[in-house]
C-alpha cells in the first residue's frame, strides 16, 4: 500500500507540503495529530487521506498543545509520530516540545514558517521562527532543526528528520518557509532502495535490567514502548535513569549533561552545509531556505559580470555549524546574510567571525521573498 | 509472625518510591487504593495498563503504581492519553487528574475527549482547590469559600463535573467519595470495564489547604462531612426539597451504550480501503 502512495523513482510535479507528507509516509509515519493552520494545512489534509490506507492513525485535535501531547503519547506507545503547524501553533507546541526533549521522545514537528509575530501575515513567507526553534521552550534543551530549500528536499529532509529523531531520541524540527511549503516543482523521487529509514530502536536487555534512560557512550539508549513488558515511568520532572523524579545533584547534573552531550558529541553526524564558489571569493552570502535559491541565482547573475560570489548554506540550522562557519567565513572580507526576518541567524554568523569580517544583514519582513536582484545589489555595493 | 502482605502491594512500586508526597488526611491515597482494587478485580495485566496524569497532587499518583506510567504537563493528561490509546488500542488507558488539572487548564481537552468518546477512563479527584501550589481556588471551589486567592470569598460559580461530562457526551459518568470506599471500588470497576470516554469524579478532602482556609475541622471532620452531605439518587427521591439543600448526589448518572471513537476510526479505515464506488 505504501508503494502506491510514494511515487518511487517517478518524476512528478509536487508541492513542498505534499513532499513533506510523502516523506513522512516514506519514513514510516504511524501517527499524526494536528490542528489546522495556514500555510501547513496540505500536510494534514494529505495524511488524513493516506494514513487510514496504511493502517496508520490520524487525528485532528482541539488545539496545538493537544496535538503535540498526543504525539508524545503515541510515540511512547510505539508509533512514529509527526505534526505540522506554523508560527502561532508552533508557539503553543513549545510546552510539548520541551517535554519531549526532557523525556527524550522522538518526534517530528514541521513548522511551515509564516510572517509574525502573533497572527502576522498568515499566508506569506518568513523565516521568523529560527530562534523560536532553538529557544522557544523554557530551560536548556537539545535541538535539531533542518531547513529545506526545494520540494525534493522537503521529501528527503522529512525522512532525515524522522531518522535523526530516532537516533537521538529527541524532537526534530523541520523549518520550511512558506515559499518552500507552497512551491511546486518537478521532482524525481529516489528509488525506494536509495532511501534509508532508521527503525525504532528496541531494547535488547532483560526486562528487569531495563533503564529507560540508560547512560551510554553515545548518550542515547534504545527506548521501549508501553505494552511491551518494559514497564517504565515518564515525567517532565528532572529524573534518574529509571525515569523517576529526582532532585539529587549528581542525578540532575548527569541528566542535563547527557541531554547536551547527545547533540554536542555528534556534531559531525548532524552538520549539513552546502557551499558554492567559496574558494575564490572575498564576498560570500550566508543563506538558507528559499533565500538560498535567490542567493544561487544572484551568484549566477554576478558570474556573468565576471564577479565571484560565494554561497554558504546551512541545511541543518541547529545545532549551528560553528566550526565550518568559522573555517569558511572568517577569511572573507564581507559576509551578507539575507533573511526573511529582522536578523536571527546573522547573530550566529557574527558570533563565529572576527571583527575583520564585515557581516551585513539583509532583511525582508513584508511577507515576500528576497529576490536575486536584491542580493546582487547588496553585493555590488561592497565590491 | 510476619504480617501478611496485602495483595494491593503487587500493584505498587515498592523500591524507593515510598513514602508518598500526600499530606496526612489527604484523600488521594484512598483513590489509588480503590483504583488498584478495581484493576485487580478486573484481572488486568500490569503491562496492559497505562496510567496518565497531568500536574498536581493527584497527578503524582503514577509514580507509585507499577503500570506503564506517564506524568505529563499541566492539563494535558487526556491529550497524551489519546495518543497512547490510538497508537496501541490494546492498552487500557486511565487518566488521573485533580479538579484544577482536569477542568481549568485541561478544560478544553476534557470536553473534547468526551465529545470524541475516546476510550479512556478519567478519574478526577475533586478536592475543591489547587493543593500542590498552596490552596488557590479551582473551577470547583464553592461560592463564598476562602482559598489562598479568594481572601474575600469565591465569587465564581463552580462546574458540576458530572453534568458537564454528561452533556459533553461521555459514555459513563459517576460521582463517589473517598469516604464511601466500597462504593468507589465498584464504580471504578464499572468505569474501567467499558468502551468510550468514562468519568468518575471522586470527592476528597484537602485538610491542609481547603480545610484549614475554611475552618472545616481537620481530616476526620471532613470525612464525616462527606458521609453526611452526600446522598444517593434513591435517598434523594425520598427527601423533601428543603432536606436536599446543601447535599451532593453520589452514584452512576450515565452508563450508555455508545460507539466509541476507536470503533468509529476502525470503521473509517475499513471504508477507506474499499474500492471506489463500493460504498453505494
Amino acid at each position: 500500500m505504501i508503494d502506491v502512495i510514494v511515487p518511487w523513482g517517478e518524476t512528478r510535479l509536487v508541492q513542498g507540503n505534499e513532499a513533506v507528507a510523502l516523506g513522512a509516509v516514506a519514513a514510516g509515519i504511524e501517527f499524526y495529530a494536528g490542528y489546522p493552520i495556514t500555510p501547513s494545512t496540505e500536510i494534514a489534509e494529505i495524511l488524513a487521506r493516506y494514513m487510514p490506507l496504511m493502517g496508520g492513525r490520524w487525528i485532528q485535535m482541539e488545539d496545538e498543545i493537544a496535538s503535540i501531547s498526543a504525539l508524545i503519547g503515541a510515540r511512547l506507545a510505539g508509533s512514529k509520530s509527526m505534526t505540522a503547524t506554523s508560527g502561532p501553533g508552533f508557539s503553543l507546541m513549545q510546552e510539548g516540545i520541551g517535554y519531549a526533549c526532557m523525556a527524550e521522545v522522538p518526534l517530528v514537528v514541521v513548522d511551515v514558517m509564516r510572517a509574525g509575530p502573533s497572527t502576522g501575515l498568515p499566508t506569506q513567507a518568513a523565516q521568523g521562527d529560527v530562534m523560536q526553534a532553538r529557544w522557544g521552550t523554557h530551560g536548556d534543551h537539545p535541538v535539531i532543526a533542518l531547513a529545506p530549500a526545494s520540494v525534493r528536499e522537503c521529501f528527503d529532509l522529512t525522512i532525515r528528520a524522522f531518522n535523526l529523531s530516532e537516533q537521538f531520541r529527541t524532537p526534530v524540527i523541520l523549518l520550511p518557509d512558506e515559499v518552500i511549503g507552497h512551491m511546486r516543482e518537478r521532482v524525481t523521487f529516489p528509488a525506494e532502495s536509495e532511501v534509508t529509514v532508521t527503525p525504532k530502536p528496541v531494547p535488547d536487555v532483560p526486562i528487569e535490567w531495563y533503564e529507560h534512560y540508560h547512560p551510554t557512550p553515545s548518550s542515547v539508549s534504545p527506548m521501549a514502548s508501553y505494552g511491551t513488558g518494559y514497564r517504565f515511568h515518564v515525567t517532565g520532572l528532572t529524573h534518574d535513569v529509571h525515569g523517576f523524579p529526582t532532585t539529587k545533584e549528581a542525578e540532575v547534573v548527569a541528566k542535563m549533561e547527557r541531554l547536551k552531550n547527545k547533540i554536542t558529541r555528534r556534531l559531525d553526524d548532524l552538520e549539513d552545509v552546502r557551499m558554492h564558489g567559496m574558494e575564490d571569493c572575498r564576498v560570500a552570502v550566508f543563506a538558507y531556505g528559499s533565500v538560498y535559491r535567490s542567493a544561487l541565482a544572484a551568484r549566477e547573475a554576478l558570474r556573468k559580470k565576471r564577479k565571484s560570489l560565494g554561497v554558504f548554506r546551512p541545511v541543518t540550522l541547529w545545532p549551528f555549524p560553528d566550526r565550518t562557519v568559522k573555517e569558511m567565513l572568517d577569511s572573507m572580507d564581507v559576509v551578507i546574510v539575507p533573511e526573511l526576518n529582522q536578523g536571527q541567524l546573522v547573530h550566529e554568523v557574527e558570533r563565529m567571525t572576527s571583527d575583520s569580517v564585515r557581516v551585513i544583514p539583509l532583511h525582508r519582513v513584508d511577507g515576500y521573498e528576497i529576490t536575486p536582484e536584491e542580493i546582487v545589489e547588496a553585493v555590488l555595493e561592497v565590491m | 509472625m510476619a504480617a501478611p502482605i496485602p495483595y494491593e502491594y503487587k500493584y505498587l512500586r515498592s523500591k524507593k518510591r515510598f513514602p508518598h508526597v500526600w499530606c496526612p488526611g489527604c484523600g488521594i491515597g484512598i483513590v489509588m487504593g480503590s483504583i488498584v482494587r478495581a484493576v485487580d478485580a478486573l484481572g488486568w495485566e500490569k503491562d496492559d495498563i497505562v496510567m496518565v496524569s497531568g500536574i498536581g497532587c493527584t497527578s503524582r499518583m503514577p509514580v507509585y503504581v507499577d503500570f506503564n506510567t506517564l506524568h505529563t504537563t499541566h492539563g494535558r493528561a487526556l491529550a497524551f492519553g489519546t495518543g497512547v490509546k490510538m497508537a496501541n488500542p490494546r492498552l487500557h488507558v486511565m487518566a488521573v487528574m485533580g479538579d484544577g488539572d482536569a477542568l481549568a487548564i485541561g478544560g478544553n481537552h476534557i470536553i473534547h475527549a468526551a465529545r470524541r468518546n475516546i476510550d479512556i477512563t478519567a478519574v478526577i479527584v475533586n478536592n475543591n482547590n489547587y493543593g500542590m501550589t498552596g490552596g488557590q481556588f479551582s473551577p470547583t471551589t464553592p461560592m463564598g469559600a476562602r482559598t489562598a486567592t479568594t481572601p474575600y470569598g469565591m465569587i465564581e460559580p463552580g462546574f458540576d463535573i458530572c453534568e458537564l461530562m454528561s452533556a459533553a457526551g461521555a459514555s459513563f459518568v459517576a460521582r463517589g467519595t473517598v469516604y464511601h470506599v466500597m462504593e468507589l471500588d465498584g464504580m471504578l470497576q464499572k468505569a474501567f470495564d467499558g468502551k468510550g470516554f468514562r468519568v468518575v469524579e471522586v470527592m476528597a478532602p484537602c485538610p491542609t489547604n481547603f480545610g484549614r482556609a475554611n475552618r472545616l475541622g481537620g481530616p476526620v471532620k471532613m470525612m464525616t462531612h462527606l458521609r453526611e452531605s452526600t446522598i444517593t439518587p434513591a435517598q434523594a427521591k425520598k427527601m423533601k426539597p428543603e432536606e436536599l439543600e446543601g447535599r451532593t448526589l453520589r452514584g452512576i448518572f450515565v452508563d450508555r451504550e455508545t460507539v466509541s471513537y476507536l470503533d468509529r476510526y476502525d470503521e473509517l479505515c475499513r471504508r477507506a480501503v474499499e474500492p471506489e464506488g463500493a460504498a453505494e
